[in-house]
């Protein structure tokens, strides 16, 4: 993704997340099986509001089909509020959670 | 059902179908205006709560989007009331706008309509129909279960234009 100048930086381990303060815990969006939404449809949606890939799409919407719920986008808590009402716009099931 | 023609997404629908599409579409409607009621599972089904476990924050984010999406699911239900043909049937011509529009409020239709028929996960609707059709073939589930498969197909055949119009 550009960047091709960019020096090269060893990437930095992520802490763990006990040594970050809760507060600046990042937070997910999770969407949750349900009977009625079709498969295609759900996948759509992904690729429609994310910009994800046809391929990750798929992979997320299969997650929520056999695993029951799938995290679709994590990040500030307000962002992830946005990502739930506009998923609710699409008649998915989203609920908010810190990851 | 619907077919991508010239930049358009096009089907034609005989009068049985306008009118049932007229019913639950006009039906959504009264549920998000009049009929509005928290308590009622379809309004839960369409308006999640945001934070399961914390009455609050779910609360305080229902005071933040709900008029919102409230307004849009009013609109898009309305897109179809709006590109509906008469009576007697015709011709509906969407552009790309009209046709989300459509996709979701359909989807919307199920929803409500997958709570009311009690849909669950393992759901064969074949079967489900036979059983009604055994049980009473003039009852209001039968005719019910029959609008349910219907715009399942009538979605399926609009997100197929559109995936592939892309």
């Amino acid at each position: 993704m550009g960047g091709m100048a960019a020096p090269q930086v060893a990437p930095v381990e992520t802490p763990a997340t006990e040594e970050v303060p809760a507060s600046d815990r990042p937070w997910v969006t999770i969407v949750w099986d349900d009977p009625v939404n079709l498969m295609t449809y759900v996948t759509w949606v992904f690729q429609k509001l994310f910009g994800y890939s046809r391929e990750k799409a798929e992979r997320l919407m299969l997650d929520v089909h056999h695993k029951g719920r799938a995290v679709v986008t994590s990040g500030a808590r307000e962002r992830m509020e946005h990502d739930a009402s506009q998923l609710h716009a699409y008649g998915l099931w989203a609920t908010v959670d810190r990851s | 059902m619907f077919r991508r023609q010239s930049g358009r997404y096009v089907a034609t629908f005989a009068s049985d179908e306008v009118r049932v599409l007229r019913k639950v579409a006009s039906e959504v409607v009264g549920l998000l205006t009049d009929g509005f009621d928290h308590s009622d599972p379809v309004v839960g089904r369409l308006f999640p709560d945001a934070y399961p476990d914390d009455r609050r924050s779910t609360a305080e984010f229902r005071r933040y989007t709900e008029g919102d999406l409230k307004t849009a699911k009013i609109d898009q239900a309305g897109a179809i009331l709006a590109a509906l043909p008469g009576e007697s049937g015709g011709e509906v011509r969407l552009d790309a706008e009209a046709a989300e529009a459509w996709l979701r409020a359909l989807n919307d239709a199920r929803l409500a309509m997958g709570v009311r028929l009690e849909i669950k996960d393992g759901t064969d609707l074949g079967e489900e129909l036979d059983e009604a059709v055994a049980e009473d073939p003039t009852s209001s589930r039968v005719f019910q279960l029959s609008v349910y498969a219907y715009l399942g197909y009538l979605q399926e055949s609009l997100l197929n234009a559109l995936i592939d119009g892309a």
